[in-house]
Parts: structure tokens; sequence; C-alpha cells
């Protein structure tokens, strides 16, 4: 079982009070009118289901309910960086060569 | 009481308390301290078990967890648990034991013809046999498997004990107690750290319990141990938990422990667990689980009366117990001698040390020599007679030729065997590391570590007295200084004797036998021979993974601890690839066999899963309803009177409110509060119809897609401010429709000023639906207006019911005249009392959900779920006009627009009427164009929803049928085993297609 960081509560609490939300800074389109059918595909079902370092999307569901992001290692499942919703996506190359991944 | 076997003096057991104990009937005596598996060689009980496949007879192998044919089943409490291994159940006074696995004795087992039949019985038997014709799979061959196999037989009653759990957190870990874990946790304990000590048996010390031949500060190592505990349990930063297996290393240094707290007692206190789970989160995890010894591969090497050469030391110098009268020993490794030595000092003759090495070290052979032991170098065992206790053992010479000569025969009762040791890597294996392969130590040893865990001792591939204890304090304290910053120094301690020896070996040993006829068992738990390894190797097996599964080699419940290496040489030689190319397999959750109950834990019966329960539950069964589960809620399913069937009841409670007034309990209904000044914005992104212009006081029912385009959910949204909107949902999907709200609002739109509040569980919900539900109703509520002007269908209103403030529905899921009254949940059992009593004076009826069910198809309202399955469109379900067509955008929208949901062909919401209206079809059915369609035909859709109409006198159906709209009024076949079914396409609203009775 994980041990999870929420940015909000500024606390380490177990996995079960957490629920994870896919990959990370996929956006919604903003005028879905504009885009092609082709790019609404990408964003409703191409994921890049990465074997190493990821970005993902968690929420603190039976915490504070809040959304936030996590750079994780799918191989070792250590969190390699965690951050709010909103901040920009970390350089992830450059965390895994700072893991020394 | 005489126990033939028992030393004279020595061994930690308390000889003053004697406890009797039997097996298998027979009664037998042993001492407190003892495990059975002690108390039975004290006995001189070797034959214990007949193997799993061969039923050959089996006797006591090892001393520890590992120990793969010692399985017995215990009697407590007037039921027995199977499987227990005989070492390490710790001896009681009443004690009841049976072997496993044999018919109609032990000493006697039918099944024993297996042995005699082996040739039938090769590598992938099971695979080869079992495979024609298809049809014997479930009937012939599955209960003849299953008959063959398993050893212990289920207890027969339920689980009888209780089973605790506990969270805990700590600096350091450390598993196992030997000398390395020991040394460990003085370290980190010193620190200041807070330390978890966890050890499998009963006592803490692992082998320095029976280690004779060296000292500790010049003392016994077992006052140096108890010395140590005492020093540990003296300090408050330590726990100390012995009986506790570390079975599971999981993410993020999560570790599961198992304690055994009751089962070593002849009389526990009813109120402790039988066990305990401790699930620990430590910041650092030091392994010290130690180094298990492998058995040699020799012809027969599986007799009652072959111990490894440890466990015989083990069973002699913590237990007292001899393993035999004349003992053989056959290593390839010094350990092995240190075993003879002891039995010799004890006065049991020790009939030869065959050590398979062509020159062992001089110091050991002039050891030997003092004590007039026979010694045979360069020499194999390569037959061993005696069918229930070994009684001799056939010796064979190694030729410079590779050739084995044979050696003469040698009697014994009991031969102790070293192959070497094997690290004990599945912790490290568990925690995602990566075993390298040590050459020195001719082991396999713990890589890099992936987690915040260190091995130390011999789990690491480290031998030694000295050098554990080193090892181990550096574990200790670099575990410490890494999880907490802080260091501490401590006295070493020094030792005397106890050195590393050297030797061992890998694969089956060289003989002079016919090969395709010997037994030279690799595992003996799967009863696997080196034979059926290489025969696997010939058959096309490559990886040792499929080895593994087509031998079913290390598939026992050690995982392959005793054999995995013996079968890996043996592999490697077959394969012509080095041991290293071969691979490992990898050790999984649990370590040891792990009882159900200790992951239960509480998590039973009435505590399973939690029972929610509606404001009418007690109301219910107080008028004979039956529920039924709709997730966690119990809901009233129907209401029989007079010993009606459902059918009848169903249609009786249907007619009733058609024809007066119902009674509903809709509390499980989802409800989430949606308020802010962008409330209204935000519903109307959410959900496909408008919502800006809705009025307050307003209700409408509201369809939510996915970003696919497909129908997730529905339910009546009422608009009770401009910036208040009380959202309903389905019972089901209550938590996955507030988790999409929170979704969009928090991560796609934080532009918005809303809050969203789920508030299932503060509203109890009545419904009341029927032509009189007005008259109902209106003696209750104050405030407001009910009348159709004042209030017409689809309105809500704040108001009071029985003076308690409530909010007010006028919605209808009957296509009735219908209210739904919204109060808080504390008042929902005195509304439902006062519901219940008006409507039995107005000729109604509670009813359940069953009649909810019909009341709704015959008006064609969709049940998510059940009448769409997730590839539903809002066309696809006849429901375009839910749509808000100029709205720029909402979740869902987009998708709608892809080519796939505009195609044609796609399926559809119809209705079905069969062309004979007494037959009702069945739901999931198949419905297909032609009467007789040849099977493999695809179907043209299927059934989702079908019942008896009462109020049309005849049968109702809702299907999925491709171009369905297009085919209304034409004919299609619902094909059963029975026959076919002509039916024909309809609209999906059977009654009162223009909702004029909504309208009163
Ligand atoms: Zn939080």
């Amino acid at each position: 079982m994980l041990l999870i960081y929420c940015p909000y509560c500024e606390i380490e609490r177990a996995e079960t009070e957490f629920r994870c939300g896919g990959e990370a800074h996929i956006a919604r389109p903003s005028d879905p009118e504009k885009t092609t059918d082709d790019d609404w595909v990408e964003f409703l079902y191409m994921r890049s289901n990465t074997k190493g370092i990821a970005a993902e999307r968690w929420r603190h569901i039976h915490g504070c309910g809040r959304f936030f992001n996590a750079v994780r290692d799918t191989v070792s499942d250590e969190f390699l960086k965690i951050y709010k919703t909103g901040e920009a996506k970390p350089d992830l190359e450059a965390l895994a060569r700072e893991a020394g991944k | 009481m005489s126990q033939p076997f028992r030393t004279e003096k020595g061994g930690r057991i308390d000889r003053a308390e004697e406890l009797t104990f039997t097996f298998d009937g027979e009664e037998l005596h042993g001492h407190a301290g003892d495990t059975l598996a002690s108390a039975l060689l004290a006995n001189g009980v070797h034959l214990v078990g007949r193997s799993f496949k061969y039923h050959r007879p089996r006797g006591i192998l090892t001393a520890g967890s590992e120990e793969p044919n010692a399985l017995v089943g215990v009697y407590r409490k007037d039921d027995q648990t199977p499987n227990l291994r005989a070492t390490q159940v710790e001896l009681y006074d009443g004690l009841k034991a049976i072997s496993q696995n044999r018919f109609p004795s032990l000493g006697f087992d039918v099944g024993a013809v297996n042995d005699l039949l082996s040739p039938l019985f090769p590598a992938g038997f099971y695979y080869k046999t079992f495979m024609w014709p298809k049809s014997f799979w479930d009937r012939v061959y599955e209960p003849i498997i299953r008959a063959a196999a398993g050893l212990g037989k289920p207890p027969k009653n339920p689980d009888h004990d209780s089973y605790g759990n506990l969270y805990a957190h700590c600096d350091v870990l450390i598993a196992g107690s030997g000398p390395s874990g020991l040394a460990a946790a003085l370290a980190a304990a010193e620190t200041g750290a807070k330390v978890i000590l966890c050890d499998e048996q009963a006592e803490f010390g692992g082998s320095l319990l029976s280690e004779s031949s060296a000292t500790i500060d010049g003392k016994d190592p077992a006052v140096w141990v108890a010395e140590a505990i005492a020093r540990l349990g003296a300090m408050d930063n330590v726990t100390l938990l012995p009986r506790t297996t570390a079975f599971g290393y999981f993410a993020h240094n999560f570790v599961a422990l198992a304690e055994r707290v009751t089962e070593h007692l002849a009389d526990p206190d009813p109120r402790l667990p039988r066990e305990r789970l401790w699930q620990v989160r430590a910041k650092e995890v030091v392994i010290a689980a130690g180094a298990i010894e492998r058995p040699m591969v020799f012809p027969e090497n599986d007799r009652p009366g072959i111990l490894l050469a440890d466990a015989g030391r083990t069973y002699l110098n913590r237990y007292g117990v001899k393993v035999g009268h004349k003992v053989l020993v056959a290593t390839a490794c010094d350990s092995a001698w240190q075993a003879a030595f002891d039995l010799a000092d004890h006065g049991v003759e020790v009939v030869g040390i065959i050590d398979l090495r062509e020159s062992p070290p001089e110091s050991l052979v002039a050891i030997a020599a003092a004590r007039g032991i026979r010694v045979e170098a360069g020499c194999v065992i390569t037959s061993t007679l005696g069918r229930k206790r070994i009684k001799a053992a056939l010796l064979g010479r190694l030729m410079t030729s590779g050739q084995v000569a044979s050696g003469g025969q040698i009697e014994c009762d009991a031969l102790l065997m070293s192959g070497g040791w094997t690290p004990t890597v599945s912790l490290f294996s568990q925690s995602r590391g990566k075993v390298v392969w040590d050459a020195e130590a001719g082991a396999f040893v713990p890589g890099k570590s992936v987690q915040k865990e260190r091995s130390t001792g011999a789990a690491n591939g480290l031998y030694g007295l000295q050098a554990s204890l080193a090892d181990g304090y550096a574990a200790g304290e670099g575990a410490a200084r890494a999880a907490t910053g802080k260091s501490a120094t401590i006295t070493h301690s020094r030792t005397s004797g106890g050195e590393a020896g050297s030797g061992g070996t890998l694969g089956a040993l060289p003989h002079d036998r016919n090969a395709s006829r010997v037994k030279a068992f690799v595992d003996y738990q799967n009863d696997v021979t080196a034979k059926d390894v290489k025969l696997a190797v010939r058959e096309g097996m490559q990886s040792i993974e499929h080895i593994k599964r087509y031998t079913t080699t290390g598939m026992a419940t050690d995982q392959g601890r005793l054999s995995n290496m013996n079968a890996l040489q043996i592999a490697s030689g077959a394969l012509d690839k080095p041991l290293t190319d071969v691979g490992l397999t990898t050790f999984r959750q649990p370590f040891t066999p792990t009882t159900f109950g200790l992951f239960a834990g509480v998590s039973r019966g009435d505590f399973f899963d939690p029972v929610r329960k509606t404001p009418s539950h007690d109301w219910v069964v107080a008028k004979g309803g039956l529920f039924e589960d709709v997730g966690q809620w119990k809901r009233a399913w129907y209401f029989p009177e007079n010993g009606e069937d459902m059918h009848a009841a169903v249609e009786r409670e249907c007619r009733t409110v058609r024809k007066s007034v119902g009674l509903f309990d809709a509390s499980t209904l989802g409800k989430i509060e949606v308020v802010g000044p962008d409330a209204a914005e935000f519903l109307e992104r959410m959900y496909t119809n408008p919502w800006k212009k809705l009025a307050p006081g307003r209700c409408r029912y509201g369809l939510l897609l996915n970003d696919a385009g497909f129908i997730t959910d529905d339910g009546v949204i009422g608009r009770l401010a401009d910036d208040r909107f009380h959202v309903t949902t389905t019972t089901g999907g209550a938590p996955s429709v507030f988790a999409t709200m929170e979704d969009y609002l928090q991560t796609e739109w934080p532009d918005l000023d809303v809050w969203i509040t789920s508030t299932t569980d503060q509203y109890a919900v009545a419904a009341v639906q029927g032509p009189k539900a007005r008259e109902v109703i209106a003696p209750f509520i104050e405030g407001i207006d009910l009348s159709a002007e004042a209030l017409p269908h689809m309105s809500v209103r704040e108001a009071t019911f029985c003076g308690v403030p409530c909010r007010l529905f006028r919605i209808s899921f009957t296509g009735e005249l219908g209210f739904e009254i919204n109060v808080s949940r504390r008042h929902g059992k005195m509304m439902w009392d006062t519901l219940a009593g008006e409507i039995a004076k107005h000729d109604g009826v509670a009813y359940g959900t069953e009649a909810m069910h019909v009341l709704r198809a015959e008006k064609g309202y969709i049940i998510i779920g059940q009448d769409t399955d997730g590839t539903v469109t809002p066309q696809d379900a006849g429901m375009t006009w839910a749509i808000g067509k100029k709205k720029f955008d909402f979740v869902g929208k987009r998708g709608l627009e892809r080519p796939d949901l505009k195609a044609e062909n796609r399926k559809q919401l119809v209705g079905l009427l069969t062309k004979d209206p007494k037959i009702k079809l069945e739901e999931g059915a198949q419905v297909t164009t032609l009467e007789n369609p040849a099977t493999g035909t695809p179907a043209e859709g299927h059934v989702t929803s079908s019942y008896f109409s009462p109020a049309l006198d005849r049968s109702i159906a809702l299907a999925i049928v491709k171009n369905g709209h297009a085919l209304e009024g034409k004919a299609l076949y619902v094909p059963m085993p029975e026959g076919s079914i002509p039916v024909e396409v309809t609209g999906t609203v059977f009654y009162d297609k223009e909702g004029a009775r909504l309208d009163v």
C-alpha cells in the first residue's frame, strides 16, 4: 500500500484515502467544437501507459477531496514529486536523472 | 514416561513439565518448549505424512517454517485446522494432531499404489492426460483431480476464532532475530529509533538457540540472547514480536506481519484473537531472515528418518532430541560435520560422514578421527532402504572417470544431509529487488535495493558468527541513521567459535543406478523428482517459469525455498546454459501460508459489508415486506399480503398506485447540493439539458453523459434559488456522479464559483404517487399551495411537513400525480409512519422497487445501467429532446458528434410487444430478424427490461435493437430454447402516451 503526501493537507496518508485519476496534464480542449475528431479521440482514450516516470492525477477522496498531481515511478512506485493542480508539469527526464533512474 | 530419543540433558525444553498429546489417536508425551515435531521425534516417530502425488511415506525434514512433509491437522474447539507445519506447532497439554493425505491409515495407505504406478505420472501428467474430450473437463476430470489433490481436509465449521488488526509505524523494522537480526536490533534501538523486532519462532535467537560450539562475550549464545532480549524489552522504543512472521513486503515499506497470539496455548483467554495482523509502515527495514539448508538430491532421499543436518542439530541442541541412535551424515559442506560432532558428544552412534568433496578440511577430519567417526570423502549416497523409516544407505564412490562405483551399505536409523545453504531472499524479492549471483557464496543474494531496506547476515550470503554480528550491528546502525538521522555507539560483542564453513552443492548427485527408475526428490511437497525437471526440458520447456509450472517444482507452500536452487541447477544442466542465464522465479507474498481469517480480520458477518437502511426499514420488516439489495442498500422489494406470491403482490401494488395512491421510500436516491453564483453555469456544462433559464421553484429531468457521449446517469434537478440546485442521481450512481462533478469542477473549470456537497444521507425521501397523492399529503404540508395551478408538474417548493422543514417536489416516476417529500434524515421515520397511516385511509399501499420498475417501464422511463450499458447515446435512447442544442458545450457534446456515434445501424431503445400478450420475455434474451436463425448469426439486440403490465393487462418489454427506431411496427423474434417468440417493435411509452394523468 502506497504512502501518499497530500499537498493540501500537507500530510502523508495511506493509499486507501486516495483514488488515482489516471494520467495528468491531459487538458479537455477548451473549444470542443473546433476540435477535430482525431484530437477528441486522443483526449478521450489515448494514454501513454508509461513504464517508468509518469505524472498522474490523484484525489484525496477520503480526506480533503482535492485533486493534485504526482510524479511516480510506475516500476518502483516511488513518488518523485507531488504538486498542486494548476502547477506546471515538471520536467520528467530531469526528475528521473535527479533520482538516478 | 519414556521418550526413547530424548537426550539425558540439555536443550531448552522444561523437563520438569511433561505434556500429553495425541498423534493419530496415539497418546504420547513431550515437554514444555517442544514443537510437535520435536516431541514426535523424541518418541521415535518420523513417519508423519504421505506425499502429495505418490503417497510415499514422509518424515520430518526440517525444524522450521520451510517444512514440506510434516503437515498435520490440529484439533481445537471440535474442529481441525489442516496443513499446519509440525515444526511450528508448539506443544501444549492435550494437543490433538492427525496426519494427512492417507487412507485408511498412515501406516497402510491405498494411495501408495500411485508410487508403483509412477511411470504413469510424469511431469506434465495433468496437462497430458486430462485434455480430451472437452465434455470430460467439468464432470469427469475435475472431480478426479480435486479428489486426488490437496493434503489436509478443510475445517467443517465456520471459523470460531477472532482475528485482530493493528497499524504500526516505526523507524526500523527487523525481520528475524538470529545473530545479525539481534545485533541490528541492539544497534538501532540504542540510537533511540522506534524499533520493531519480529521473529516467526516462539523464541528469539534463531540459530543461536542451537549453537553449541561457540560463545559470545564468553557466554553460551543462548544466554547472550536472553540478555539481549531483556535489554531490548526494557526499552520503551522497542516492540518485540515473537511468533510473528513478516509475510508480505509491499510498496513504500509497508510490511505485513502475522502474529500467532493464542494457538500455542492449551487454554487461551477467549477474549484474545487467534492471530493478529500487523500492518507496519517502516522507515527502514532490516531483513535478517537467515538461510536455509538445501537437501541433497540423491535417489530415495525422502525416506522418513532423513533430515537436514542443521535440523538434526537443532533438535539435539535446542529440544534435547536425538534424531536416531545410529546416524549417518551425508554432506557437501562443513556445517554438517558439526551436527555429527554434537550427536557423537551426546552419545549417539555416528556411523559415518559421507562428504561429496574429495578433500574435506583437515581440521574436521581430525576432529572426526578423535571421535572415532568413519569418514568417506569423495562419496555420495546412491540409494536408501527402509519403507517407513530409513534402515540403511548405499554408498557410491566418485571415480575420476565421472562414474560412480559401489561403495557398500551402511546401516543407520537416521540420515542427516546438507547440500549447503541458500539465503532466504523471499522478503527482498517481494520488495521488488532483483537477486544477483554470488559465485563465492554459491548462491543468489540480494542485489540493489529498490525500497528502503537492507539484508544482513546469512540472508545476504554472509556466514560465520563474528561476521554476522558485525554485519548486523552495521545494518542496525545504518538503518537507524537513515530513518532518524541519529546514531549511537554500542559495545560490539566478541565471539569465539562459530566460524564460517565452506562447501556446498547444487543439483542432482551422480549415482550408479538406472536413471529412469530412481526417484531423487527435488521438491518434496509437490513430489517433483530430478527426472521430472529433465523431462520438462526435453519436452520443450526453456524458461524456468515454464519448467516450474510444468513440473510444479517450487509451487508448494514453501515457494521452492528448499527446492529452487537444485531444480535450477538440474534445468541449467539439461538446457546446457549457465545457471545465471536460466533465472530464478520470483518469490511472492505470503512468505509462509497465512490464514484467510487474518486477512478478513473483523470484516466478517455483519461487518463484511456495511448495510445501509432507509427510514422505512423497521416498518417494512414489521409488514413482512421483502428486501432487495441495491449496492449496500436494503430496499423494500414488494409487500406480499395473505400469502401472495411476488407476481400477485406486485400486480396489486401497481394497480393500487394507478387507481388510488402508493407510498415508496426513495431515500436511496443520490442527492447533491450545487450552490454558488455559477451553479447554473456548472450544471449547464455538466448535463445535456439547459439550466440557466430554469426558474427557481421548477425542476427538470437531467441527463448526464461522459465526454465520449454515452449516458452515465440521470435524475431530476430542482432549482431552489438562483444560486442553489437540488440534484438527484440514481441510487447506484451517487458516488460516481459526485466524483465526476468534483473532477470537472476542480480540474477543468476551477474558474467556476460553485460548491457541491453530497447530501444523500442528509435527506429521507418519501414518494407519494397516484391520483389521490395530493389528498394524502395535504394534511401535513404547511406553507405552500398544493393546487395544480400553484404547483404544476415539475415544481419544487420549500415547506414544512408536520412542522419540520421539507423540500417538496412535484415529480413522477410512475406517470401518476406524484410528490417526493425530502425531510431531514432524523425525521424520516416520523414522515414514513405518518404517510403510511394516511395512505391506508385512501385505500393506498406501500409499494416496493419491483412495482416501481413496472410502473416506470409502462411509461418508458429508462433505468440507467439496465436499459443502457455504457454505449448508449441520447439519440439511441430516443432522448434527443433532453439535449440543449444551443449550448456552447456540455460534457459529451463533442463526443456525440463523432462519426461512430452518428452512424447508421446503431442499436436503439425500442418497445417490444409479444404477439401473445401472456408471454413475458426474458431480460437479456437476444432479438433477431429471423424466426430461427442459424447458429452463429449475430443478434440484432437484446431485451433490457421485461414485465407483466397490470395497467395494460399484458406483457411489455424494452430492448436495444439495431436501427430499432426505424423498425417500429415491424416483426422481430426472440429465439428461446422452447421456441422462437414473435414480437412487434413499438415505441417505448406503453401507457398514457399523452401524459394526461400527470396533469391533474
Ligand atoms: Zn488532502
